[in-house]
């Protein structure tokens, strides 16, 4: 075979590779996560029209959605959903709640303590290291100018 | 004493071409639902088998193909004078499990999806060398065990990219023998590992194409064969991307193979309705279509030779995290209905 160069050959890949359709992915994951976000705002107005506070009509809606995410997590309908709707069903914190309901289903037969536990946060992890962080350091720059 | 039996720089030409005695395939539902459905022994509708776990499913889809196969070739399982296979979990645990109540003598193999070819290989060198008249080489994958392993929980919300491939659940299991007649396994052409670069796990099929092609030059330059001596030259699970890159890697190097170059991984799937990407992978992929279709296809004489690439993709899903490229291996075996 004559020789091909790394360079050569990523750019014949390249090439050839089929690519992703942007605008078709875009619509479906405004739809879907459009959808995820009206039930949000129902579940949150219902609790207003309650008279709950805004810290609990935020805290219950959170609880509520995380709730549905695991759910239909469980039931095996979340990721047909996300098949189409990519970053519409991630983003919303329903998507939050599939990355560590999956892993503790998957790692199951692992047991509790190394299978369940250890790896549940093996998806979710790396979100919450650098979200907690970012949050410390925005916070912390919050402080020096106010 | 020196080699006789060697023909070119990686070729072997077999002094008494053993014999394909019997072979065996059990697959999962979705395959069952391909185009090959009529082709295997077994689908399963349950991925788990009745098992508690998808690692012993797969040993036990290992397991039950290998005792078929040897069922099917009329013989004691105590006949077998070796084993020969391997799977894609780490430590070949599908495999080790599997084999494990058998009690043959075993020699585990890992040359990820290319392991058909690459026990097949080993397999006829032991009965062309006189060295056993009974050889099982088998492999098997299993989406759900593979899944867990080199990407995300199953009921994880991601999705594929374009590129990806499905790993075929199914086993393929071959008794060899040096008493029979035909198919016969004429050709053996090892191959080297090839990395040109490709890092993307989810492109398999583009990072094995060069491993692919430079076997298959190597096989028609080392035997002096041409296109007219083939009726099918068939990879193992390239995919649509990496069979079109390996057709044309084949093509700058003046080898047009036309329509006789397929894979097994657009074989196995209705790729558009099953909405399969790029097609099958997987040692499941290559075995299952070799132990039913093709050999099927050979026996009734529809295919009077063919030349068999299985072929792996060897990282780890830590080499992958080290954003290492894939070392990538194809192996070819020659598989001809008669003596000629």
């Amino acid at each position: 075979m004559k020789k091909y160069t790394k360079k050569e050959y990523g750019k014949m890949v390249e090439r050839s590779a089929p690519k992703t359709s942007m605008f078709q992915n875009l619509l479906w994951a405004f739809f879907i996560g459009g959808a995820i976000c009206v039930v949000g705002q129902l579940i949150s107005q219902y609790f207003r029209n309650r008279g709950w506070s805004i810290e609990n009509v935020a805290s219950g809606t959170s609880i509520i959605m995380v709730f549905l995410g695991a759910l239909f997590t469980g039931l095996g309908l979340y990721d047909k959903l996300a098949k189409f709707a990519g970053a519409g069903t991630i983003v919303p914190i329903t998507g939050f709640a599939n990355a560590i309901v999956s892993p503790a289903m998957e790692f199951k037969r692992e047991g509790y303590i190394l299978g369940v536990a250890g790896k549940m946060f093996v998806v979710a992890g790396p979100v919450l290291v650098y979200g907690i962080t970012t949050s410390v350091i925005a916070g912390v720059i919050y402080y020096l100018i106010r | 004493m020196s080699a006789t039996k060697r023909l070119g720089a990686q070729t072997i030409k077999m002094q008494y071409p053993p014999t394909i005695i019997a072979s065996a395939t059990i697959v999962g539902e979705k395959e069952g639902k391909g185009p090959l459905e009529n082709t295997f022994d077994k689908v399963l509708d349950d991925a788990l088998w009745g098992e508690s776990s998808f690692e012993k499913a797969e040993s036990k889809l290992m397991r039950e193909t290998i005792m078929l196969a040897v069922e099917k070739a009329e013989q004691p399982m105590s006949n077998m004078h070796y084993i020969l296979a391997g799977d894609l979990l780490s430590q070949c645990i599908g495999t080790n499990f599997a084999v494990r109540e058998l009690e043959v003598p075993f020699f585990g193999l890992y040359g990820a999806c290319s392991t058909m070819a690459e026990s097949l290989s080993l397999a006829t060198i032991l009965v062309d060398g006189g060295f056993a008249d009974y050889v099982v080489a088998a492999t098997s994958s299993h989406f759900c065990s593979a899944e867990r392993q080199f990407r995300f929980p199953l009921a994880y919300g991601g999705q594929r990219t374009p590129t990806a491939q499905w790993t075929v659940t199914g086993a393929g299991a071959i008794v060899v023998s040096s008493n029979g007649n035909g198919p016969f396994i004429t050709h053996i052409t090892t191959g080297k590992i090839i990395d040109l670069g490709i890092k993307d796990a989810n492109n398999m099929g583009a990072a094995m194409a060069p491993a692919a092609a430079d076997t298959i030059l190597q096989h028609f330059s080392d035997t002096g064969k041409t296109v007219n001596d083939y009726d099918l030259v068939v990879t193992g699970d390239l995919g649509k991307l990496g069979l079109a890159l390996t057709d044309q890697i084949l093509k700058e190097n003046n080898l047009d193979l036309q329509d006789k170059l397929n894979d097994c991984g657009l074989l196995i799937y209705d790729i558009e309705a099953q909405d399969m990407h790029m097609g099958g992978s997987g040692c499941g992929c290559s075995a299952s279509v070799l132990c039913g279709h093709l050999l099927k296809e050979i026996k009734i004489g529809n295919m009077k030779r063919i030349l068999f690439v299985a072929t792996g993709a060897l990282m780890s899903p830590t080499s992958t995290q080290q954003n290492e490229s894939i070392p990538c291996i194809a192996h070819a075996v020659t598989i001809e209905k008669e003596l000629r």
